[in-house]
């Protein structure tokens, strides 16, 4: 049980690290803007290039902050909807039903918007039919749920490759980047970064009784907890906030997976510090990520997600060989 | 004893799939009580006890908590009028032994709450009395299985409910910490006026340590009685479908097959 000084600690640390890192997102580019003026644009001072980064930079950078939360909340969520540490936001076929939805749309030649929307409708299918199916008999396990889950996401996995077996050559790398992740298309910043402070609102309150939905359900239950009616409304919340990352930035891996675990690592298991640590450090994996990305070979753009692999795949095998002693 | 009833069953039938664990059961338990049920691997003792602790409906009957249903008490409340021990202990997550004892203070604490001092010392005082003081901050999934079983009797101490169901509170332990263990809450019903019923499967330790045993036949009969009349060769033999005989060391008796 960490202590409220230890969890305050932890906390702001990390709000200094999400801060450092949308300052860094905002300076460098290929237009550097050094951090004093940064400061002075974002206070509202005319400085050069005050356009680059109230008009381009701020928004990609927080639209990345809400995605990074959103997925680090939703997988640290799912793991425990699941028990099962190799959950990740996408196991339960969100993003594959978005992935659909996207694809449709692109291949329809719908402009942003239309991608945005039918992507969410996507997400809220694939929710939606995993729910139906393995809500089915009322039984509602886990295994049960994890498995349909997996299923779906197959089936949406197929439908994927095939829209792009048919897609014409020039739409391709679109199809691509949306499919890896990325942040350059994203359009409003403001829906992702609400959704992730309604979604954290609405998951706090719970924390204590998400410790002890991980111990097991009946455990949980025995212990005076509401199993089944916070299980379903996790399992919405999660979804949903997966659904509004990947509206936004399309499947950006990883992030979901690696960053509670991270957390983990460093603060233990309670989710009252768990959840929000979590959003912080998944917000600023991703914006760091995301400006790599735009920077490591600019002027070309690397899709987001594939940084992200690449940041979080080595940082994790350290921490977990540490771990282990 | 005048005391309200800790549990009442009330006409309770409960089968799992096409198999009847038990049909028309009706007891209560007042405080200070210890029941102890008994019956073969798979005739539903597990079962049985899971729907007493309200966790899964029965076919037909009522159970009352101090005269209230599961239905009206709510999760929480149940929570603080009846503890349950899990036969299976599994721990997807790292945690360490202090924080997974102090998830019993769960039903005690407002949803803002976290877990105070005074918590955690009634947290290290259940971990004393398992023996489990020194392991702390060890984490849960590195323990042995008795130390594990332990920790989750502490987690039960911890919750301090009027009652408890504990479905075979001994799995794992050996011999000092099954007599430690079934000392620890025929002291909680003698001193603090607690009910207990547990799953065993020593008949010579429920005649010990409990008021009167329920006998699970695994066919839908049930027999519930004092121990002195229930424990017998007899009785035994039919629950076990195994000859047993009797022995008397001392005043005390034990069962040993033929």
């Amino acid at each position: 049980m960490p202590s409220s000084r230890r969890a305050l600690l932890i906390l702001t640390s990390l709000g200094l690290l999400a801060g450092l890192s949308i300052g860094l997102a905002l300076s460098v580019g290929s237009l550097r803007i050094p951090f004093p003026d940064v400061v002075a644009a974002l206070a509202g001072r005319e400085v050069a290039g005050i356009d680059v980064v109230l008009e381009l930079r701020l928004p990609r950078a927080l639209a990345g902050f809400a995605c990074g939360g959103l997925l680090a909340l939703a997988g640290a969520l799912m793991q425990v909807l699941l028990r099962n540490p190799l959950a990740d936001p996408y196991v339960l076929g969100i993003s594959g039903g978005a992935g659909v939805g996207a694809m449709f749309a692109i291949l329809l030649g719908l402009p942003v918007l239309g991608i945005d929307g039918l992507a969410f409708l996507g997400a809220l299918g694939a929710m939606f039919i995993v729910f139906g199916l393995a809500h089915g008999d009322g039984s509602w396990t886990q295994t049960r749920l994890l498995l349909t889950g997996v299923i779906v996401a197959a089936g949406c996995g197929a439908l994927v490759a095939l829209m792009l077996a048919i897609a014409p050559e020039h739409k391709l790398r679109g199809m691509l980047f949306w499919l890896m992740g990325d942040l350059g298309q994203s359009g409003q910043w403001w829906p992702p970064l609400l959704a992730l402070g309604v979604a954290l609102l609405l998951a706090m309150p719970f924390a204590r009784e998400l410790n002890l939905l991980a111990r097991g359900l009946m455990q949980a239950q025995a212990l005076g907890v509401a199993v089944n009616r916070l299980r379903y409304a996790i399992y919405l919340l999660a979804s949903l906030a997966t659904a509004a990352s990947v509206t936004t930035a399309g499947s950006i891996g990883f992030v979901g997976l690696v960053v509670p675990h991270l957390v983990r690592l460093a603060t233990g298991n309670d989710q009252r510090l768990l959840l929000p640590a979590s959003v912080l450090a998944g917000g600023s994996l991703l914006v760091l990520a995301d400006t790599l990305a735009r920077t490591l070979i600019a002027p070309q753009q690397l899709p987001v997600g594939v940084l992200t692999a690449l940041i979080g795949v080595p940082v994790f095998l350290f921490l977990l060989s540490r771990h282990q002693r | 004893m005048s005391a309200a009833p800790l549990i009442e069953a009330q006409t309770l039938s409960v089968s799992v799939g096409q198999h009847q664990v038990c049909a028309d059961l009706n007891f209560t338990l007042r405080p200070g009580e210890r029941l102890a049920i008994l019956g073969r691997n798979g005739a539903g003792k597990s079962t049985l006890l899971s729907v007493l602790a309200g966790l899964r409906p029965p076919d037909t009957g009522e159970i009352l908590l101090g005269g209230t249903s599961y239905a009206e008490l709510g999760p929480r409340q149940a929570a603080l009028r009846r503890g349950w021990l899990e036969q299976r202990h599994g721990d997807a997550f790292a945690s360490t032994v202090l924080e997974t004892t102090l998830t019993g203070r769960h039903p005690h604490l407002g949803r803002w709450d976290w877990e105070s001092a005074a918590d955690a010392e009634i947290a290290r005082r259940a971990l004393r009395a398992v023996g489990l003081a020194d392991l702390e901050q060890r984490d849960v999934q590195t323990l042995s299985g008795g130390e594990r079983q332990r920790l989750a009797i502490a987690t039960l101490l911890t919750q301090a409910p009027p009652l408890y169901l504990l479905d075979e509170p001994l799995a794992h332990l050996d011999l000092n910490h099954q007599i430690a263990v079934l000392e620890l809450f025929a002291g909680a019903a003698r001193d603090n006026a607690a009910g207990v019923i547990m799953v065993l499967h020593e008949p010579a330790l429920a005649w010990r340590y409990c008021d009167r045993a329920l006998l699970i036949h695994g066919d839908g009969r049930h027999e519930l009685g004092p121990v002195r009349d229930m424990l017998t060769a007899e009785h035994l033999s039919a629950l076990y479908q195994h000859p047993l005989q009797a022995v008397e060391i001392d005043g005390r008796i034990g069962f040993i097959p033929r």
